[in-house]
C-alpha cells in the first residue's frame, strides 16, 4: 500500500491513513510502487558509469527537485566547501585517512547518483573509531561547517568495534553544497547511537548517503534531525550482517516555505531474527514547503523471525505545504514475527485549537502545545539529553516563524 | 453577582450547501448561582447555543447580542471568553496527543488566572479534585483525553470546571453516554462547584435523568431554534411524563 497525501492551496485536506500493523503476508506480497522490481534489484555500485545522472522521472528521484541538486551530480567535486572538526570522547579515536584505506567502503555500495559521485570524489576521509569494549564516557561531536558554496564531497566513517558503546553527534551548519557519505559500522554486540543534525543556513544543498551495517547482536540507534537548508536529501540504508541485531531509526524534520526535505530509508533484513523500528515525524509550514518520506523495508527469504515496524506522521500547519509519504514493505518469507507500517498526514486540527482556546489558552500558546505534543514522544526516544534540549529549542524557533505568520494574517484580517 | 444575557440570538452553521440557520431568536438571562436547564429534542439547537457562546468558528452569529455584565461576549475571541469566565464542558472533548493532563491543567489555569498557580497548593488542589471525581492519579501524566473512555472524558471536563472556577458554566450534554455511577459522580462535581463558587450553570440535556441530581431553578424548552416554553423545575417533571411530543408533534420522545 502506498499512501501519498498532498496539500496544495486552501482546499480541505483529507487525513489519510494506512495502517497494516502486524501485517503478515506470503512470499508474493509486496507493497508500494516498485517499478524496478524488488528493492533488492536496484542498482548499487561504486562505479560512476553504472549510475547515470537522473532526469527526475526515476523512482528514487520522482519527488526531488533534481535541478537544485545538479552541482552534486557532477563527477568532479572539491573538498574545500566544508570544514570538519571532531571533538571525541576520551575513549574514541579520530583519524584522517586517504581514500585507499581498506576500512572504507565496507558498509554497502552507493545506491543513487549523489551517493556514487560522493564516493568517487572524496580524497580524504574522517574515521571515528570506538575501540573494542570501550564505553565512551561522553558524546563525540563531529561538526561539519559550510565555509563556501563550492560543490564539495566529504566522507565520514563511524566504527563501533565489538562490544563498544558510544554516542556520535554529527552537526551540519553554515552554507554549503555538500555531497556526503556517512558510513556506519556496528560490530558484534556494539551499541552505537548516531545523530545527524541538519541545521543549515537557508541556501544550503545537502545530499547524504548514510550506509550502515550492523553485525550480530549489534544495536544502532540512528537519528536524523532536519531543520535548515534549501534542499536536504538523506538516504539512510541499514543492512543487517548478523542475527539478533537491531536498528532504531528516528527522524524529525520541520520544513519551512520553499524548503525541500527528503528522507529515504532502506532497511535490509538480510539476516534472520533482527528487529527494526522506524519512526519519522515532520511538521510543515509555508508555501512550497515540501517533505518527502520513503521507507523501504525488505525482508529477505531467509530472514525468518524478522520484526519490523515503520511509521511516518506529518503535521501540516499552514496552506501551501506538501507532504509525500510512501512506506514500502516487501516480504519474501512468511516466517516473520511481525511486519507493519503506518503513514498519516494531517492538517493542524482546528478542533484541538478550539478545545485549548476554550480553556483560556491564547492561540499562539495553543498551537505551540499541539506541535510540541506532536513531537514529544519522538524527542524522548532520542535518549541524548544535549540533543533533546537543542531540538526543543529549534522547534520553538521554528514555531516563532509560523506564529509571526499567524499573527500577521490575523492583523491583516481585522 | 454576574449576569449573562442573551438577546434575540440568531446563529447559522456552516454546511457544504452554505450557511444554515439554527438558532432563530434566543432570549435567556442567567445570574450567578442559578441553574438553568435547556431541554429539547434532537436538532432543536441546544448544542449550537453552547458552541456559539464559546465562540466555535463553525458557528456564525447573524444577529443578536450576548453580554457578560454588560461586556460584549461576541466581540471576544474564544480564549478571551474563557478568561472572562465562561466555561464550556464539551459534549465531545478533543484528544490532544503529547500534552499531559497535568501540563494542560496548569497552562489553562495560568491563562485564566493571569498568573501561574502557587506550586504547592495547586498540586494539592488538583489531587483532591481528582480524588473527588474518582479519577486515577495516573491520568495526570496521560495525554489529554487520549484513550479516555466516554465517562473519563466527561469527568475530566468536570475536573476543569472545579479547578478553573468559571463565572458561568455551560454543560453540553455532559450526561449523555454516562452510566448511573458516572452520572452521580459528575453531578456531585457540578454541585460542589455550585456550592463553593456560586457559578451560574447552563445545563444542556436531552434527558431529565440528570435533573434528579442537579436541581434546576429554571427550565427552558428549545424547539426549532428558540425557547418554546419556560418554567420552574415542574416543567422538567412534565417533560419526563409527556416527552417532547406536544412541541414537535411527530415521534420525538424522551428515552
Amino acid at each position: 500500500m502506498t499512501s501519498t497525501t498532498e496539500n496544495k492551496g486552501g482546499a480541505a485536506v483529507p487525513t489519510l491513513t494506512t495502517d497494516h500493523s502486524r501485517a503478515k503476508a506470503d512470499g508474493a506480497h509486496s507493497h508500494g510502487v516498485v517499478p524496478a522490481g524488488s528493492r533488492a534489484e536496484r542498482v548499487t555500485s561504486f562505479d560512476l558509469a553504472d549510475i547515470p545522472v537522473p532526469t527526475g522521472r526515476e523512482e528514487e528521484w520522482r519527488f526531488t527537485p533534481v535541478d537544485r541538486l545538479q552541482p552534486l551530480f557532477a563527477p568532479e567535486l572539491g573538498a574545500a566547501g566544508v570544514r570538519t572538526t571532531v571533538v571525541p570522547a576520551p575513549e574514541v579515536r579520530v583519524e584522517i585517512v586517504g581514500r585507499d584505506d581498506e576500512r572504507l567502503g565496507t558498509a554497502g555500495k552507493p545506491g543513487d547518483r549523489t551517493a556514487v559521485t560522493a564516493w568517487n570524489a572524496f580524497t580524504e576521509a574522517t574515521v571515528v573509531t570506538v575501540p573494542a569494549e570501550a564505553v565512551a564516557s561522553d558524546v563525540t561531536s563531529v561538526r561539519v561547517e559550510g565555509i563556501s558554496k563550492d560543490a564539495t564531497a566529504s566522507h565520514l566513517l563511524i566504527r563501533a568495534e565489538r562490544f563498544s558503546q558510544a554516542v556520535v553527534v554529527v552537526d551540519h551548519l553554515g552554507d554549503a553544497l555538500l555531497d556526503q557519505t556517512v558510513e556506519i559500522v556496528v560490530e558484534e554486540g556494539a551499541h552505537l547511537t548516531v545523530v545527524s543534525v541538519q541545521d543549515w543556513a537557508d541556501g544550503a544543498v545537502h545530499a547524504s548517503s548514510h550506509r550502515a551495517t550492523i553485525a550480530r547482536d549489534g544495536r544502532l540507534k540512528h537519528v536524523v534531525v532536519t531543520f535548515g537548508g534549501d534542499v536536504v536529501r538523506i538516504t539512510p540504508d541499514a543492512t543487517f550482517a548478523g542475527e539478533g541485531a537491531e536498528v532504531e531509526m528516528v527522524g524529525l524534520y520541520f520544513a519551512d516555505a520553499d524548503q525541500h526535505q527528503e528522507h529515504r530509508l532502506f532497511v535490509d533484513h538480510a539476516q534472520p531474527r533482527c528487529k527494526s523500528r522506524v519512526t519519522y515525524k515532520g511538521a510543515l509550514q509555508g508555501v512550497g514547503a515540501h517533505a518527502v518520506w520513503v521507507g523501504d523495508v525488505l525482508i529477505q527469504a531467509h530472514a525468518e523471525g524478522t520484526d519490523t515496524y515503520e511509521l511516518n506522521r506529518n503535521l501540516v500547519l499552514t496552506d501551501g505545504a506538501r507532504a509525500d509519504s510512501v512506506p514500502n514493505l516487501e516480504i519474501e518469507t512468511g516466517e516473520i514475527d511481525g511486519a507493519g507500517h503506518a503513514s498519516a498526514t494531517g492538517r493542524f486540527d482546528d478542533e484541538q485549537l478550539f478545545y485549548l482556546m476554550a480553556r483560556g489558552i491564547p492561540e499562539v500558546d495553543a498551537r505551540r502545545l499541539v506541535v510540541r505534543g506532536f513531537f514529544a514522544e519522538l524527542i524522548d526516544e532520542i535518549g541524548v539529553p544535549a540533543v533533546e534540549e537543542r531540538l526543543i529549542a529549534s522547534i520553538e524557533a521554528e514555531l516563532e516563524k509560523s506564529m509571526s505568520v499567524i499573527t500577521g494574517v490575523a492583523d491583516a484580517a481585522e | 453577582m454576574s449576569t449573562l444575557e442573551i438577546r434575540d440570538l440568531h446563529v447559522s452553521v456552516e454546511t457544504k450547501e452554505g450557511p444554515k440557520p439554527i438558532l432563530r431568536g434566543v432570549d435567556l438571562t442567567i445570574s450567578s448561582g442559578e441553574t438553568h436547564a435547556i431541554m429539547g429534542p434532537n436538532g432543536s439547537g441546544k448544542s449550537t447555543l453552547a458552541s456559539a457562546l464559546a465562540g466555535h468558528p463553525k458557528y456564525e452569529v447573524t444577529s443578536g447580542t450576548v453580554t457578560l455584565d454588560g461586556e460584549d461576549v461576541l466581540e471576544m475571541s474564544v480564549d478571551e471568553r474563557a478568561r472572562a469566565g465562561i466555561f464550556l464542558a464539551m459534549q465531545y472533548p478533543v484528544e490532544v496527543p503529547g500534552v499531559s493532563v497535568a501540563n494542560f491543567l496548569r497552562t489553562a489555569k495560568t491563562a485564566i488566572a493571569g498568573e501561574a498557580p502557587a506550586l504547592r497548593t495547586w498540586g494539592k488542589e488538583v489531587k483532591s479534585a481528582m480524588e473527588n471525581l474518582r479519577i486515577d492519579p495516573a491520568f495526570a501524566e496521560r495525554s489529554v483525553n487520549e484513550g479516555f473512555s466516554g465517562g473519563e472524558k466527561k469527568r475530566h471536563e468536570i475536573l476543569q470546571l472545579e479547578l478553573f472556577k468559571p463565572t458561568f458554566a455551560i454543560l453540553d450534554e455532559t450526561d449523555s453516554g454516562l452510566d448511573v455511577d458516572a452520572l452521580r459522580i459528575v453531578s456531585e462535581g457540578v454541585n460542589r462547584a455550585k456550592e463553593t463558587t456560586d457559578v451560574g450553570v447552563l445545563l444542556i440535556t436531552h434527558y431529565t435523568r440528570i435533573l434528579r441530581y442537579i436541581k434546576p431553578d429554571f427550565v427552558h424548552v428549545f424547539v426549532d431554534g428558540k425557547v418554546a416554553e419556560e418554567g420552574g423545575p415542574e416543567l422538567a417533571e412534565r417533560l419526563e411524563n409527556e416527552g417532547y411530543d406536544r412541541y414537535v408533534g411527530t415521534g420525538a420522545t424522551m428515552a
